[in-house]
């Protein structure tokens, strides 16, 4: 079967098997292999990627299911003005150690932050939790999280002065 | 003005804003990292490559009466179906352990445990692959298992290891360390004697990437290449050559970025030979990639330790004296990755951080039908568990008493002025100050106000109108020393390979350098850490310092990373190595400078003349005259390069103090971890950023063991815990917010006086969560881990067994 799936802002087409995960599609077809796979049952999040704005896991969607819809992965978080906070946060917090799960968790760290901009520890405990990490004991993730929404309302505030 | 005499100039940073040697800074890697490039094993893809997959036994014990593979064959999309009888032809059935045993690659007589691997398909992509799993029909005979360890040797048990010969039973080895007779004095006569049961239950390293590899035999250059999820690629190459007679020198072991290791990646498994089997028969590369599942099933396991321990001690609360008997579950193959020495690992260093005399441990392993393994999960050489055994005897030893366990623990610790401290089982610790680190843990707890609520919630608790669901307050506490940095290389090897490091530093004529490794990062942060010691050493700054790890053509021969032995014995090469650019330096410099070596003065990175700073030769403006036509000295070499092999004097003993604060509810069991203090001393932090975040890892793996993760078993050896639905890790939710403390004892005997870290908060937590909870439950002993299931029946008075599915 076709798919068609705008990736990241540009659109992506093809023949597929109608039983290939997403993570798949993403990875082999694409050639994307920022997205991990980590566990197959949804556990992890390593294969976290956004559909239409939320948040989902890859590894238990067809690629079908993502037909006529828009992902964003990991790859879709830097622009040209640069890394996206979340990506900033993660670097200068040190909320990473082996990258296996960093772009699930900033995957889930920046819907986060595009609806609730100034979450407190707990909220972003929660927000991550279905996301697995064993390197940093989340401690770090927090922080990451934490400084990314600290300095995006400094440039809020920034841009609403120079107005 | 020079920038270096400007006032406003801070020389101890780089341009960049980096420090010039030890100090946060935030990680080279990372920049890949974040950006979705990371490249790990799954992510190699090359052209015509194929895809592969394993088909494992359902059954734990089976003979195997027949393997049907020709509808696998016929698969349109399959380009080869191998299995044990191919394999036995190319003589590659079975291939030896990392101690002295045998494990099959595929099987040929029968199955040891559910899991173990039966065919291996190639076809051209993975869906195919499994596709043809399917399609292989496989007779077996379900044979009698041998599953709880306490049963291996039992007069009927079935004999695991026919395929040895001369096997009668299922016993692997029993080793000893110290000394019966002293203790059977000490225990005699003591006040006190507490003995206790006590197991350390299966568990798995669990990285979130999952092992795997690609293979590529290039027919024509007769070259094999091999990426693989390996955390020692240069062992890895050699045993590749003397298992399947390659030669070594065309072979290329690349470990590139790795998700996670936790000693889970350090050895061969079947799936790494199969790729190259199959790349060898196809012609073409070759990708093999285990699910979760094959993961938790197959590869190396962690712990399975059943200890019978006896502590001895004065009334009044001073240890005498320590044994155990230990059972150890090495599973169906005796795979266990340690030096040769030491079959048990460093188990043997289990008397802890306390001083006394007498100490005995008798460790008897078994094979049973599961899969092996056994040292792994970040547990420096099981050093996990032997802390874990004399933190939980000590407590014992502290409920029987009714005494503080802080108080009991101040009151036996080690003293600085002991050190060197020669150990009764034979370990010359280097260095540490035990009370300090105890009192500062104790200082950020607010240890006294913490005792006194427990006090207070406890007086409640016994009033008639006590509220029923008022949670349970627990504190536990925890001491460790770890020995880390394996060798000495005349101690210690791994299947006769010497336990010492290679590592090269070259300055190029700008300045910029390269420092090559041969241990490799699994998310350590190499290669910022590695320059920072360089950077110390000799000034340049660490982003002019680029580290090449993780591929056997492009770096010195070295054992790799684990048992937190890269800072140890490779940091030490790289300090070494960075020492001697320094002092070729100084010739160099006298020459162009056209003074006398002895002249000379180091500051901020360059050679200068004594009183007078402005005649002076930085690094790099030396490198440029090593490489240039400048006249040197007789017998001095052009260019500045540096090569050593650092084969450590001993090992480095970091230790610490950990405080662990919960609250169980009583009415359904559940533990919630409110603070978790700790204080670790690994000597000078090199980067304490990332310092802190090794230890936040291993304080997560500390909630997990005994709270959540294990992996039992069922009376027919099914495996419960094959999936993360089943093999629960910590997740956000059941870790606090770490409070970390640290004090500082440099090694004595480390060029820069650092110890290794990356494995101390995985080897000093599990006790104090588990003595916590157990605190909060007023119970002297029960096993983790602690799910509410186990807290609840511990409540009711019925302890459970949690390893094993069987009552």
């Amino acid at each position: 079967m076709r798919v068609t799936v705008n990736v990241n802002g540009a659109e992506t087409s093809a023949e597929v098997e109608s039983r290939l995960l997403l993570v798949h599609y993403l990875r082999n077809t694409l050639g994307l292999t920022g997205t991990h796979w980590g566990c197959d049952t949804s556990n992890c999040g390593a294969c976290t990627v956004w559909l239409d704005g939320v948040a989902a896991k890859s590894c238990t969607m067809l690629a079908a299911m993502a037909d006529g819809r828009d992902v964003r992965t990991v790859e879709g978080l830097e622009t040209e003005a640069g890394l996206d906070a979340v990506q900033e946060g993660f670097v200068e917090e040190h909320g990473l150690q082996c990258g296996f799960c960093t772009p699930g968790m900033m995957m889930v760290a920046r819907a986060l932050l595009d609806r609730d901009p100034d979450p407190d520890e707990a909220t972003i405990r929660e927000a991550i939790s279905g996301n697995l990490c064993r390197c940093t004991g989340y401690e770090n993730i927090v922080r990451a999280v934490r400084w990314a929404a600290t300095h995006e309302a400094a440039a809020r505030i920034a841009e609403e002065a120079s107005v | 003005m020079t920038a270096t005499e400007s006032p406003t100039a801070d020389i101890s940073r780089s341009p960049a804003g980096n420090p010039l040697g030890f100090g946060r800074m935030v990680r080279k890697e990372d920049a890949r990292f974040v950006r979705g490039q990371g490249h790990y094993v799954d992510d190699v893809n090359l052209p015509n490559m194929l895809h592969s997959a394993i088909l494992r036994s359902s059954y734990a014990h089976a003979r195997i009466v027949s393997i049907d593979t020709s509808a696998a064959e016929a698969h349109p999309k399959v380009k080869a179906v191998i299995t044990g009888k191919i394999l036995e032809a190319l003589n590659l059935a079975w291939i030896p352990t990392l101690s002295g045993d045998v494990v099959s690659v595929l099987a040929t007589d029968k199955v040891r445990f559910q899991g173990q691997e039966v065919a291996y398909v190639v076809a051209e992509d993975e869906y195919s692959a499994r596709d043809a799993l399917e399609l292989i029909e496989v007779e077996y005979e379900p044979l009698p298992v041998v599953i709880d360890a306490k049963h291996a040797l039992d007069p009927d048990a079935a004999i695991i290891r026919d395929d040895l010969e001369g096997r009668t039973d299922n016993k692997i080895y029993d080793w000893e360390a110290g000394d019966a007779a002293a203790c059977d004095e000490v225990f005699a006569n003591a006040d006190v004697v507490v003995a206790e049961d006590i197991i350390y239950p299966r568990v798995h390293p669990a990285p979130m990437e999952t092992c795997g590899s690609v293979a590529y035999m290039d027919k024509v250059t007769g070259k094999l290449t091999i990426w693989s999820t390996t955390q020692a690629p240069h062992a890895h190459r050699t045993i590749y050559a003397l298992v399947a007679g390659l030669p070594e020198h065309k072979i290329q072991v690349i470990s590139p970025d790795i998700g996670g290791g936790f000693g889970n990646k350090v050895g061969i498994y079947p799936g790494y030979v199969l790729s190259i089997v199959g790349s060898i028969v196809t012609g073409v590369p070759v990708k093999w990639v285990e699910d979760r599942s094959e993961n938790l099933m197959s590869t190396s396991f962690a712990r399975d330790y059943h200890m019978h321990g006896e502590i001895a001690a004065t009334k009044d609360g001073k240890i005498l004296g320590l044994r155990v008997n230990v059972l150890a579950d090495h599973g169906a193959f005796n795979g266990v990755a340690q030096p040769t020495k030491f079959p048990a690992g460093f188990f043997h260093i289990f008397t802890g951080s306390y001083d006394y005399p007498a100490a005995h441990c008798k460790v008897t392993a078994v094979y049973t039908n599961k899969a092996l393994g056994g040292v792994a999960y970040a547990c420096s050489f099981r050093i996990t568990e032997a802390v874990y055994f004399v933190e939980r005897m000590v407590d014992c030893l502290a409920f029987e008493l009714k005494a503080d366990p802080a108080e009991l623990r101040m009151k036996n610790l080690l003293r600085p002025e002991q050190f060197p401290y020669m150990s009764p089982t034979g370990w010359e610790y280097d260095s540490g100050d035990y009370p300090r680190a105890l009192t500062e843990a104790m200082r950020i707890a607010g240890y006294d106000e913490l005792r006194k609520e427990q006090a207070e919630r406890r007086a409640a608790a016994a009033q008639p109108d006590a509220d029923p669901a008022a949670p349970l307050m627990g504190i536990g506490l925890s001491f460790f020393t770890e020995g880390v940095g394996a060798g000495p290389r005349k101690h210690m090897d791994i299947l006769g390979l010497g336990m010492a490091d290679g590592c090269e530093l070259r300055v190029h004529p700008t300045g910029k350098a390269q420092l090559r490794l041969s241990v490799q990062t699994q998310g350590q942060g190499h290669e910022t850490t590695f320059a920072q010691i360089v950077s110390h050493v000799i000034g340049l700054p660490p982003e002019d310092i680029e580290v090449i790890h993780g591929d056997t053509d492009n770096t010195p021969f070295g054992l790799g990373t684990y048992g937190s032995r890269s800072t140890p014995v490779s940091g030490a090469a790289a300090a070494v190595a960075a020492q001697r650019i320094k002092d070729k330096a100084k010739v160099i410099a006298a020459a162009a400078l056209e003074c006398s070596v002895d002249d000379l003065e180091w500051e901020h990175g360059r050679w200068f003349v004594k009183g007078d700073p402005t005649q002076g030769k930085t690094i790099a403006e030396i490198a440029m005259a090593a490489h240039s036509s400048l006249e040197l000295p007789e017998g001095v070499e052009g260019h500045l390069d540096a090569s050593v092999v650092y084969n450590p004097p001993n090992l480095t003993y970091p230790f610490g103090a950990y405080i662990c604060v919960v609250d169980i509810d009583p009415q359904t069991g559940a533990v919630k971890v409110r603070r978790f203090i700790a204080v670790d001393d690994c000597g000078p932090r090199i980067n304490p950023m990332i310092v802190e975040g090794q230890v936040h890892g291993g304080l997560a793996d500390g909630i997990g063991m005994a709270l959540m993760e294990v992996i039992a078993f069922d009376s027919d050896g099914n495996n419960l815990g094959g999936s993360f639905m089943d093999y629960l890790l910590p997740t956000s939710m059941e870790c606090p917010s770490w409070e970390l403390g640290e004090t500082v004892t440099p090694s004595p005997h480390h060029p820069i006086g650092v110890k290794g870290v990356g494995e101390s908060a995985t080897v000093g937590s599990p006790p104090a969560v588990v003595n916590a909870v157990l605190d909060a439950l007023q119970i002297r002993q029960a096993d983790m881990p602690f799910t509410p299931a186990v807290v609840w029946r511990a409540l009711q008075g019925r302890v459970l067994r949690p390893d094993l599915a069987i009552e």
